[in-house]
């Protein structure tokens, strides 16, 4: 089978009808996922290492980095066991405990991995790690795809789109925090609240997505 | 008389969203009115008192090692409870709370006191701060969805507060994503100004 055949057949997996492979609703979920619903801004997950991993630049590209890592594998992990196992033997209740299980356990896998084979990998996203079991994001991702009912191709393309878009909103931060140290900002506002005003300002900059793509 | 401190350890000296400001994502998410705070207080108190009473009571059951996971386990299922006795009962605030119920087995201010609090502390002051944290992250959300539900609608707790004038052009951003990261900084930078008026104790 070649990959394009594979390709397809992923796109079209099953559990919610007639999903083919569309590019154009594609890109309507890799949009609304960095832009329209970002994450962070719009959505608000993993509003916690958004703002405590953004005070610098380079801790903010290694955790976009691992979210989005882990997000695509527990997308994967996930989609397969509620449609593969839950589903078929009628546990569908049961996928609050088994995704978060999952996503612990991937986590726990990735570390040990990275640790074993890439250790300077392991040095980069290392720390990171261990905080994103806790990271809603990722348990909202796994939760958003099954709800939408997307198929096993568009959940990895939702997933990847949302860890692109958590990242773009972590960086953007960083850099926007970076500067800050040098301004002069009223005593009550440092720290915590000035973080929050500025995801403010920013969210209404994203706001001007509002209907696009869509 | 240890028990009344722990009880009220959360609702103000470390509330959980104000002081530690932890559990932000459903604290910013579902303060867009009154009712959805208070719903998600009360399913989040229940999780929270639920967890830490059996966290407390297999304290010394649970290997340290394993702890974490088997935290996670006892969350995970008060939270599968909450979701299913919700979508029973009240549907329309089931739906309106959305993915963010299956989210508080995230919520670190439950996987912070179980490991913070509970697992440490005998089961009645453990309930005492389940019932204490619970409380304050309730009050502090319903502090903000006032805001925001007068502000973006002109309500409060669906009551008509500000006249039909108001609701016809209320200030909608409040509702919009991004007034609850505005007014959240402005509500954490009174509290930061009250207390260095007190002579920044803390």
């Amino acid at each position: 089978m070649n990959a394009t055949a594979l390709l397809s057949m992923l796109l079209a997996a099953p559990s919610s009808g007639n999903q083919g492979f569309d590019l154009g609703k594609m890109m309507a979920i890799i949009i609304a996922a960095i832009f329209v619903n970002n994450f962070v801004l719009s959505r608000f997950l993993g509003i916690c290492p958004f703002i405590g991993v953004s005070k610098q630049l380079d801790s903010a590209i290694g955790m976009g980095a691992a979210v989005v890592f882990v997000m695509t594998l527990a997308t994967l992990g996930s989609w397969s066991v509620y449609n593969m196992l839950l589903v078929p033997l009628n546990l569908g209740y049961l996928r609050t405990i088994a995704f978060i299980l999952i996503i612990a356990s991937l986590v726990q896998l990735v570390e040990m991995i990275l640790q074993k084979f890439s250790p300077s990998l392991y040095r980069a996203l290392g720390i990171f790690l261990p905080l994103i079991t806790t990271n809603c994001a990722i348990l909202g991702v796994a939760v958003l795809n099954i709800d939408e009912k997307y198929s096993l191709g568009y959940s990895l393309v939702n997933a990847i789109a949302a860890g692109i878009g958590f990242t773009l909103a972590l960086v953007l931060m960083a850099g926007l925090r970076q500067r800050l140290e040098l301004a002069n900002v009223p005593p009550a506002l440092r720290g915590k609240p000035m973080a929050f005003l500025i995801a403010g300002i920013m969210s209404i900059a994203f706001l001007g997505f509002a209907g696009l793509g869509s | 008389m240890s028990l009344m401190k722990d009880l009220t350890n959360g609702i103000y000296k470390e509330n959980p969203v104000f002081k530690l400001a932890l559990g932000m994502c459903p604290f910013l998410a579902v303060t867009t009115s009154v009712e959805n705070a208070l719903g998600m207080g009360a399913a989040a108190t229940f999780v929270l008192i639920a967890s830490n009473f059996l966290v407390s009571l297999f304290r010394n059951l649970i290997p340290s090692k394993v702890r974490i996971p088997c935290y996670i386990v006892i969350i995970a299922t008060f939270v599968t409870l909450v979701d299913m006795v919700m979508h029973a009962y009240l549907p329309a605030l089931h739906k309106s709370l959305g993915i963010f119920i299956p989210l508080i087995v995230v919520n670190c201010i439950i996987l912070g006191r179980a490991e913070g609090f509970a697992n440490r502390h005998p089961v009645l002051n453990s309930i005492a701060d389940g019932i204490g944290m619970g409380v304050g992250f309730t009050m502090a959300m319903v502090v903000l969805a006032t805001f925001r539900e007068l502000l973006g609608n002109g309500t409060w707790l669906n009551m008509n507060v500000l006249g039909s004038a108001f609701r016809n052009q209320p200030l909608l951003i409040a509702i919009l994503a991004p007034g609850a990261f505005i007014l959240l900084s402005f509500i954490m930078g009174f509290f930061k100004i009250l207390e260095t008026r007190k002579g920044g104790r803390q």
